[in-house]
């Protein structure tokens, strides 16, 4: 094992064959599943607002935009598949409620505004926590990730972009945007992880290369980012504490109220019973398209072998 | 060779044209997130991707027809039921994948040879943007085809889903061939290639050609379906509690 | 590996980003046959433009070195650097050398 130990001091990539501790791999494979599931269950809030996209601009980025997360989703379950787990494995973990996927899609999507804050806020959020992905210390999650990222830059600028058509709109429009931030604030923040003291994982999976900075050093650095960026919009944070600390060279923030999110952890979030029915009854109802494919697929192949006999 | 149609005449077809992209993307949209694997949902959203963006061009060009100063968002959200000119064939709700595929074998086979004779026809901007627009339908077919291949000649449950969505989505393939006012290409000589095209399929796909009454269609007349008021009704409902509204 | 009818086999996808140049592994997927899988991989891996040509292969055909073999397959190679032209000196002055 001492290969795998030199690898990570020389700050080196583990690739799939390497030998690895099966707590390494285990732990990947938990949150890189993880990841992916947050994806593909990601599609559902905001491909909520495909059929209704006020222009056709928006409807096609939109679109994009959904597609994309289908698209990294699938970066990530192929990651995940050279830890040797099956996608199909993966997913019925999803199904049966062993694996996670993140808490923000828990919540709805009940204005057009929600579209921009996810892009903003959310995907923000996520980016904050993906770039320093791009270094993990796993080969095929890194070049996963940075796929990820180099396509994600476009989707917070689109969700910026909409908060700013709709802030400088009608009135209406502007009460929109600033109910969407109003709720999805705190979730957004939430997206980071429980506190450092209260965050199991985290301190063996920075030994290990997975994760480089700590929940809260994330936040904060989402924060710093964020504020000034909520001003140009013209938009309020719903947090009466949130000010210039000019001594920590860092905004500072009022208090997170972490029961919410392990509410909806457990279960109890506003959307968590109605994203896994709509993500099973998919898996479901596709399931005759996907026996038939492999049926046509072995007949095929057996006809072309009679061929060549 | 038929006669430069006036441009009332031109606006209506090309708007037909436009409306056909515009529904059928509509509904394509639906898919994503509920294909039946997640290399489908990519595969869905490109094609739904390559409609609207025919549906936008269209609809702008229309609109310079016309003359009005009316926009793509104008023409899509601000237009009601019968003022739509899309067929049958788009327009109704398509939440069964065997249905998906067989409408989108028929649209594109359709399509593909629409937009062939028009990228060579006698309206220089409608010829620009099929010639464009050829290539993507090019593969929307191939997507179709492939499918319906491996469902008809799939399982056994699959070749009776599969011929079920054919019976279900043949009777409006009639509409796509009546005659249209104001039409570039005439839409009759377009039948015998795409009946060509759809039934060499059907033949590998171990499948066959049904024997069904048409639909009584009218979309170019604007005639729909019920089923149009309500894809209307959600795709425009948000645009238009906001008028004038910037987005 | 251990497919079951309803799991369709992964596939390895490789892409020539532009003429000129090599195809570069990128990622897999999942496609019931060959022919799905180049489609799959079209739409999966060049959404941006970012390939001219594909390559699909099934990833249970890709024959790799071993981990463990990786002393002996290739630090051989470590010590042979008169293998490059570095390795050579030059009088100054010498051009296209």
């Amino acid at each position: 094992m001492s290969s795998f130990e030199d690898l990570l001091a020389d700050d080196g990539r583990v690739e799939p064959r390497d030998e690895m501790p099966d707590d390494y791999r285990r732990t990947l494979v938990r949150q890189i599943a993880q990841h992916a599931h947050s994806e593909i269950i990601g599609m559902q809030p905001e491909g909520n607002w495909i059929s209704r996209a006020p222009s056709l601009r928006r409807k096609a980025i939109l679109m994009a935009k959904v597609q994309d997360e289908a698209g990294h989703g699938l970066y990530l379950y192929a990651a995940a598949e050279t830890l040797g787990v099956d996608r199909e494995d993966l997913l019925d973990q999803l199904h049966t409620g062993r694996q996670k996927y993140s808490s923000i899609f828990n919540y709805p999507t009940l204005t057009w505004a929600d579209v921009g804050a996810i892009g903003w806020l959310v995907d923000g959020a996520a980016i904050v926590n993906q770039v320093p992905l791009c270094r993990c210390s796993y080969g095929p999650y890194a070049r996963a990730m940075i796929r990820v990222c180099k396509e994600e830059s476009f989707h917070q600028r689109q969700g910026f972009e909409i908060l700013h058509t709709l802030s400088h709109g009608t009135p209406a429009q502007r009460a929109m945007a600033q109910d969407a931030v109003d709720r999805y604030w705190w979730p957004a923040l939430m997206m980071f992880g429980p506190p450092d003291a209260d965050s199991p994982h985290s301190e063996q999976s920075m030994a290990w290369g997975i994760k480089r900075f700590s929940n809260d050093e994330l936040r904060q650095r989402f924060i710093d980012m964020t504020v000034p960026q909520a001003e140009a919009l013209g938009l309020t944070l719903p947090d009466p504490e949130l000010r210039w600390n000019a001594d920590r060279g860092h905004y500072d923030s009022g208090p997170i109220d972490f029961t919410e999110l392990f509410e909806v952890i457990k279960g109890n979030g506003p959307c968590n019973a109605q994203r896994m029915a709509h993500r099973v009854r998919a898996h479901e109802d596709g399931a005759w398209v996907r026996e038939a494919a492999s049926a046509y697929a072995a007949k095929h192949a057996a006809r072309t072998r009679e061929g060549a006999a | 060779m038929i006669t430069p149609p006036s441009s009332a005449g031109l606006f209506s077809y090309v708007l037909g044209l436009a409306d056909d992209a515009l529904v059928s993307a509509q509904r394509l949209g639906w898919w994503i997130s509920r294909a039946p694997q997640l290399e489908e949902d990519l595969a869905l959203a490109n094609i739904g991707l390559d409609q609207l963006g025919q549906a936008r061009t269209l609809l702008t060009y229309a609109g310079e027809v016309e003359g009005a100063g009316r926009t793509e968002d104008d023409l899509a959200y601000l237009r009601d039921e019968r003022e739509f000119r899309n067929v049958w064939l788009v327009e109704r709700a398509q939440t069964d994948f065997g249905v998906a595929m067989a409408r989108l074998l028929l649209f594109s086979a359709w399509q593909s040879e629409l937009y062939a004779a028009l990228a060579a026809g006698s309206d220089p901007t409608l010829a620009a943007i099929a010639g464009k627009a050829v290539k993507e339908v090019a593969y929307h077919l191939d997507h179709a085809a492939h499918w319906v291949v491996r469902l008809g000649d799939g399982t056994e449950e699959s070749h009776a889903r599969m011929q079920a969505a054919l019976e279900t989505e043949w009777p409006y393939v009639d509409e796509l061939f009546g005659p249209v006012e104001g039409a570039v290409v005439d839409p009759a000589v377009l039948r015998p290639a795409v009946l060509t095209t759809v039934e060499a399929v059907l033949a590998e796909a171990t499948l066959s050609v049904p024997q069904v009454a048409r639909a009584r269609g009218g979309g170019r007349h604007g005639l729909h379906t019920e089923e149009l008021g309500y894809l209307l009704a959600e795709m425009q409902h948000l645009h238009r509690s906001h008028p004038g509204a910037t987005w | 590996m251990t497919n079951s009818v309803k799991d369709w086999p992964l596939w390895e996808v490789f892409v020539r980003s532009r003429r000129g140049l090599s195809h570069v592994h990128v990622g897999s997927l999942h496609a019931p046959d060959a022919e799905m899988a180049l489609r799959n991989a079209r739409d999966v891996y060049t959404r941006r433009q970012e390939g001219v040509s594909l390559w699909v292969v099934p990833s249970a055909q890709i024959v790799a070195s071993e981990a463990g073999q990786r002393e002996s397959f290739f630090d051989p190679a470590a010590d042979k650097v008169y293998r490059h032209p570095t390795f050579y000196d030059v009088p100054e002055g010498v051009e296209h050398l």
